[in-house]
């Protein structure tokens, strides 16, 4: 969806500031479209593609990577108990995606909360939807930079600990 | 800044730093890191601003495990707040699990309390979502939940190993804490919950402790899992535990507490005992005990609500005292 979105867009590019009036076409679009589909919150950031085509924002919790440990039983929701729990959805929808299906198991980073009411499509295109925290990094890379800090760390804590008295035996 | 749709979908793995590096130096740690079987238990927080309400209970605590769990306004019940609770444990100078739920702060908040936790003394921290607001007893507060358990745990990975907020502001000491998450395998959907504990460890767990466990063979189906997937070596997995006092006890946790699921064969055998109190402990003992045999299981997380001598009890006739000396442990 969002390639074909993409495409569409591409000409109009110059006229998609944020919170112009195109924008507001688009919300309205979206809100249309999406909120019948996937029963969309407008979070401005959509991960439809990971979460099995289940909007996680209809999760209380807003969770949106994974459930909660709260699920009851019968597969509902800890605090909305007649609502199904939206990762138990998700779940069971991403199963018979071939193609997405396995996008659930990635790690997504915090929500944005300043996109919250704006267009996921036109935030996806102009790039604003992709950009993560500034500090937010992959551990890959965060263990490598930092290999050398961790284990000269070590040795100091040895050090420390050498005194360390628990009262617990 | 990454802005890539392949950085959104981070799916980078990660090798833990071998056991031999300590990165914490806290005592779960080097119990864990030397190989040793882990006994944690939970202390509630007080109703008080009396901190020998704290220091009564984690006495009691302190000579049979390796490290307290100060919990977060579990339940959402207020209480003496974790953070607090951690400060006065190790101005005493006992280990707390930091426990920080996203439910009642956001990423700003969160993220200075690791510091001033650190600050403190804290070697380790568990990162929970929390239960809702609905569970509590003020059920009309405004629910946060800005950050979920995954993203809590990889913030506090990137101010460990990176030393930066998430914003990518430089920290002048980093936190070194021992990160933690916690996995409820007894809840919907089952077979996502391994694959979802393969999550917490790429967004940066380095321990877990589960939720009660009261289905031996649902833990055993999940561990099964864990361990094909190999997770048993890149994760300490700690199993929760706890004793129920009664079948009318365990009957309203089922019903109220969140993500506690209790099989009706051990209600129904509660029910036929003569002291249920009794047997109560006695099948906690015993699940202890299956709990040791399963592959892949590195320690016991043992709670019980506000009964923290019961809980001492417990770990003495389960065979799990005395505990590990620090002498023993700086040995290897
Ligand atoms: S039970 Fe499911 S929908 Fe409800 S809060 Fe937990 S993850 Fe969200």
């Amino acid at each position: 969806m969002y390639d074909a979105t993409h495409n569409a867009l591409a000409p109009f590019q110059r006229w998609l500031k944020p919170r112009g009036s195109v924008e507001k076409t688009f919300i309205v679009a979206e809100e249309i479209t999406k909120g019948a589909l996937f029963n969309c919150q407008m979070c401005g950031q959509c991960v439809l593609h990971s979460t099995g085509m289940t909007c996680p924002m209809n999760c209380p919790k807003n969770l949106r990577n994974g459930p909660c440990g709260g699920v009851r039983a019968n597969g509902h929701c800890e605090i909305i108990p007649e609502m199904r729990c939206v990762w138990v959805q998700a779940w069971e929808r991403s199963r018979a995606m071939p193609e997405y299906g396995n996008e659930i198991l990635n790690v997504l980073p915090p929500v944005n909360r300043r996109l919250q009411n704006t267009s996921a499509w036109i935030n996806e295109f102009t790039g604003i939807a992709q950009k993560n925290p500034a500090g937010w990094i992959g551990v890959n890379e965060i263990l490598m930079r930092d290999a050398n800090v961790i284990s000269s760390g070590a040795r100091n804590l040895a050090a420390d600990n050498a005194d360390f008295s628990l009262r617990s035996k | 800044m990454q802005i890539s749709r392949s950085a959104r979908n981070d799916t980078t793995f990660f090798v833990p730093p071998p056991s031999s590096n300590l990165v914490s130096g806290s005592r779960l740690e080097r119990v864990l890191k030397a190989g040793r079987f882990a006994v944690t238990a939970e202390l509630n927080p007080p109703d008080s601003a009396d901190p020998q309400a704290v220091y009564d209970r984690a006495l009691v605590l302190a000579t049979v495990c390796d490290a307290i769990n100060a919990t977060d306004a579990s339940g959402a019940h207020c209480h003496m707040s974790s953070v607090s609770m951690c400060a006065l444990l190790t101005r005493a100078g006992y280990e707390p699990i930091y426990q920080i739920s996203c439910r009642d702060r956001n990423r700003i908040a969160i993220q200075g309390d690791v510091l001033g936790a650190a600050a403190m003394g804290v070697k380790n921290v568990l990162c929970l979502t929390g239960d809702g607001v609905q569970a509590g007893d003020q059920p009309e507060a405004k629910p946060v939940f800005d950050l979920d358990s995954l993203t809590l745990l990889r913030t506090v990975r990137i101010m460990r190993d990176a030393g930066q907020f998430l914003s990518g502001r430089k920290l002048d000491v980093p936190p070194r804490v021992f990160v933690g998450a916690a996995e409820n395998p007894f809840a919907p959907p089952f077979d996502f919950r391994p694959l979802r504990l393969q999550k917490k460890w790429q967004a940066g767990a380095e321990f877990i402790q589960t939720q009660y466990c009261f289905d031996i063979a649902r833990l055993r189906e999940f561990m099964q899992r864990v361990v094909d997937l190999g997770l048993h070596e890149k994760l300490y997995i700690l199993v929760g535990v706890g004793p129920l006092r009664s079948a009318r006890v365990a009957e309203w946790m089922r019903t109220n507490v969140p993500g506690v699921h209790i099989p009706d064969t051990m209600v129904e055998r509660l029910r036929g005992a003569e002291n249920q109190a009794r047997e109560g402990k006695k099948l906690c003992i015993e699940l202890i005990q299956q709990v040791r045999e399963i592959p892949g299981v590195r320690g016991v997380h043992v709670m019980a609500y506000r009964q923290e001598e019961l809980v001492a009890e417990i770990i003495d006739e389960a065979g799990l005292l005395p505990r590990v000396t620090e002498k023993d442990l700086a040995r290897r």
